[in-house]
Order: structure tokens, then C-alpha cells, then sequence
């Protein structure tokens, strides 16, 4: 049996991990609320510019535009989204695995596949399993809509250039703060827009177009790109932050059920030392007055 | 009352501006213009610029980037991915800004994919300074 300083000096350092634990989660339930503030500002935004390109690609016949060209898809570019920190949970871990079955199933079909990684641990683990041409790290602290315009830039243009065929994103949808699904999208060629959409013909405006329906389309398709890749963003953070709230929160509870378990192997230890150290007095008190 | 004009300017990270302005001047892709209230139903997309609305005889500047507006009778949205106002631009980054694209645009070739990059950043930086200067 562990000695009684022993048990003492764990029950300190457990105590210590709790206080951490707990920290960590109020600081990542802080950080969530921020970036649950977010996704609520930029809801507006993302609505307004859907129901814009909607009404758009309604009134334009056929719409042609580089971003929508859809070629033989042989070569694949995978765009993986995970956090720069850990300590939350199964958050970049499932992610991962399902970018891996991804990654897997691909390249049984013989399709060439490069990888961009946007966040610490997904990088860390495909640095030596993948072939990576491009990577984000250290950037989702802090973020606003320039870093998502100079991640769609980086994609954008060699699928213009016909460098790659097909692009696909993997991130953690964000269902609730417990629940984050890994979600795999395709970005490119960008899936037609404004089929499956019935707009109220009496609400639609007619509009003077400057520049012309075309024109202002070939315009917002990049920004397009824009918004669902910061959306992308958004979710991770928010479900980052959330998982780790679970996570720590967890962790605090594990921390308290140890150091309960502890604390009565503690005093089991101690009784037991004061039980020896009576049974030793009885037993010299008892051996003197025989004699 | 009667001629006010409901003005938006959304972007991703937030409501930048919400109220009713007497006017407001929009840098369109087509060249700049000036919206008053019963304007025709109009949609064009918005450049690198300054966006000026007047409100209570006031003029305010904001230094805004690609976007579109959404012009209605009596409503403006102006949807951009980035909007600054006047007195919240640090001048001096923005200055230093400046500086660091025309030494980029220095270096690059004329027809390289960064010279395009370079040179909106350069515009972006000049609008910000000029807008900060108002």
C-alpha cells in the first residue's frame, strides 16, 4: 500500500491539474461566446449575398464561368480544417481519421491528390503522409475575412489555370456545442447555384444591372468562395472552442472523482497507521505488566 | 423625413452601419456614384474605394473594399468584405502599408498573378489613407 505521503502528495497534484482544467474551460467557454457571436454576425451577410446570387443565377440563362468548368476529375486538391491547439477532445482527431478515409478512398481511384491545411494539428499529422502544397498554421486565434480571401486566392487561382480538377473541403460542421460533425463539401467546380432555390417571382426585383448580369456574376462567384470558406472558419472556431468546453469539463469531473477516490485511500492509510501504532502500544503496555 | 434614405453597410464581421442618411456616394466598379432616396432599383458591384454618406449634414468616410450594392426606392445595402471608417484607421499603418506595396510592386513583373495582388493592396492602402485624411 502507497504510503500516506504519497497518497498526500498526488491528491495535491491532481488538484492542481483540476484547477487548470477548470480554467481552460472558462476560457474556452469565453472564446466560444465570441465566436458564437460571430457566426450570428455574419449570418446576415451570408443570407443577404445568397439571396443576391440566387436571384442572380435565376435571371442569367447559362452561366459560364471558370469556376464552374467540371473536367475529368483527375487530379484532387483536399482543403483539411483543424485547430491549431488540442486539448479538445475528439474535435481534430475526427476530423482527421475522416480526412485519412477520404484521402484513402481517393487514391484508390488513382486520382492524384495534394493537400492544403489550414490549423496546427492537421498539418502536424499529414506532414510526412501527404502531399502537401499548402498550409495555414497559427492563423485561427485571431481571423477576420482577409484570411479566408487569401485562402480562397491560394485555391482559386490554379483551379483557373487548370492546375488541379476538383477541390474539396473537410471541416467540422458545427451542429451544437457538443456535437461537430466532419463534413466533407466540394468547392470546385462550385455546385450550381440557384437550382433548387424557389424565389417568390413577386418579390423578385427587376434591377438595373451595372454591369451587366454576367459581369456582376463573374464578380461575386469569387466571393462566393469567400463566404462559405469563412463560414468554414467560423464553424471550426465556434466548435473548437466548444469541444474543448466538453472536453475540460470532463476533465474537472474525472479530477474530482480522483481526488474523492484519494482522499478515502488517505484516511483508510491513516487509520491504518494509527490502528498499527495502537495494536504496538497495547502490545508493549500488555508485555510489561506480564513481566 | 420624406427624403431620407434607409442606408446598410453589412460585412461578415458586422452591422457596420444602419440608419437613414440624406445621401451617400458608392465607388461602383463602373465609376463612382451617388444615390438619393427614389433612386431606380439598381444592383452593381462595389470596388476598392471611399463610400461618403452625408446624415444630418454630416459627411461620413469609410474606406471600403469588393463588394456589391443593392440599390433600392428607398433603401441602399452595401454588401463589402471589409469596411473602415474614417476615424477608426490607423494612419500611420496604413501609411507603412503604402510603402511595403509600391516596394512590392517595385520588384514584381507587370504580368505576374502578385503584381494584380500588389497593386490592390496598394489601392486599398491608398484609399485608407486618403479616407483617413478627411
Amino acid at each position: 500500500m502507497a504510503s500516506l505521503k504519497d497518497i498526500k502528495r498526488k491528491v495535491g497534484a491532481v488538484q492542481k491539474t483540476k484547477q487548470i482544467t477548470r480554467a481552460m474551460n472558462m476560457v474556452a467557454a469565453s472564446k466560444f461566446k465570441a465566436s458564437q457571436l460571430r457566426m450570428e454576425n455574419f449570418r446576415p451577410y451570408a443570407s443577404k449575398f445568397m439571396d443576391v446570387l440566387n436571384s442572380l443565377a435565376l435571371r442569367v440563362e447559362s452561366m459560364s464561368h471558370p469556376l464552374l468548368a467540371v473536367r475529368d476529375p483527375r487530379r484532387i486538391r483536399v482543403i483539411c480544417m483543424t485547430s491549431d491547439r488540442g486539448l479538445c477532445g475528439g474535435f481534430n482527431t475526427n476530423l482527421i481519421k475522416s480526412t485519412e478515409r477520404f484521402l484513402k478512398d481517393k487514391t484508390k481511384e488513382d486520382k492524384e491528390i495534394s493537400l492544403i491545411n489550414v490549423g496546427r494539428k492537421g498539418r502536424d499529422f499529414f506532414r510526412k503522409k501527404a502531399n502537401i502544397i499548402g498550409q495555414w498554421v497559427d492563423v485561427l486565434s485571431k481571423f477576420d475575412m482577409t484570411l479566408a480571401v487569401s485562402i480562397s486566392n491560394d485555391v482559386i487561382v490554379p483551379f483557373i489555370k487548370e492546375e488541379y480538377d476538383e477541390l474539396y473541403l473537410v471541416y467540422n460542421q458545427f451542429v451544437n456545442v457538443s456535437v461537430q460533425r466532419p463534413t466533407v463539401v466540394r468547392l470546385f467546380p462550385l455546385p450550381s447555384i440557384g437550382q433548387d432555390v424557389d424565389i417568390d417571382p413577386d418579390k423578385r426585383l427587376d434591377y438595373l444591372y451595372e454591369p451587366s448580369e454576367e459581369a456582376l456574376l463573374q464578380k461575386l462567384l469569387p466571393m462566393y468562395v469567400h463566404v462559405l470558406v469563412y463560414r468554414a472558419l467560423l464553424e471550426t472556431s465556434a466548435g473548437e472552442n466548444g469541444a474543448r468546453m466538453a472536453a475540460m469539463d470532463n476533465a474537472t469531473n474525472n479530477c474530482e472523482e480522483l481526488i474523492r477516490s484519494l482522499t478515502l485511500k488517505m484516511n483508510k492509510a491513516r487509520q491504518a497507521a494509527i490502528t498499527a501504532e495502537l495494536m504496538d502500544i497495547v502490545g508493549g503496555t500488555e508485555a510489561l505488566s506480564k513481566g | 423625413m420624406a427624403d431620407e434614405l434607409m442606408l446598410e453597410i453589412v460585412t461578415p464581421e458586422k452591422m457596420a452601419f444602419s440608419g437613414n442618411v440624406e445621401d451617400v456616394t458608392i465607388p461602383g466598379t463602373e465609376g463612382e456614384f451617388g444615390v438619393l432616396r427614389g433612386h431606380e432599383a439598381f444592383l452593381t458591384s462595389v470596388d476598392i474605394g471611399q463610400l461618403v454618406f452625408t446624415k444630418n449634414n454630416k459627411k461620413t468616410h469609410y474606406a471600403v473594399n469588393t463588394g456589391y450594392a443593392e440599390v433600392t426606392a428607398n433603401k441602399v445595402t452595401v454588401l463589402i468584405e471589409t469596411a473602415e471608417r474614417s476615424d477608426y484607421i490607423d494612419k500611420n499603418r496604413a501609411r507603412r502599408a503604402k510603402e511595403n506595396a509600391e516596394a512590392r510592386l517595385e520588384k514584381i513583373a507587370k504580368d505576374s498573378d502578385e503584381f494584380e495582388k500588389a497593386r490592390a493592396a496598394l489601392m486599398r492602402a491608398i484609399v485608407r489613407l486618403n479616407v483617413a485624411e478627411k
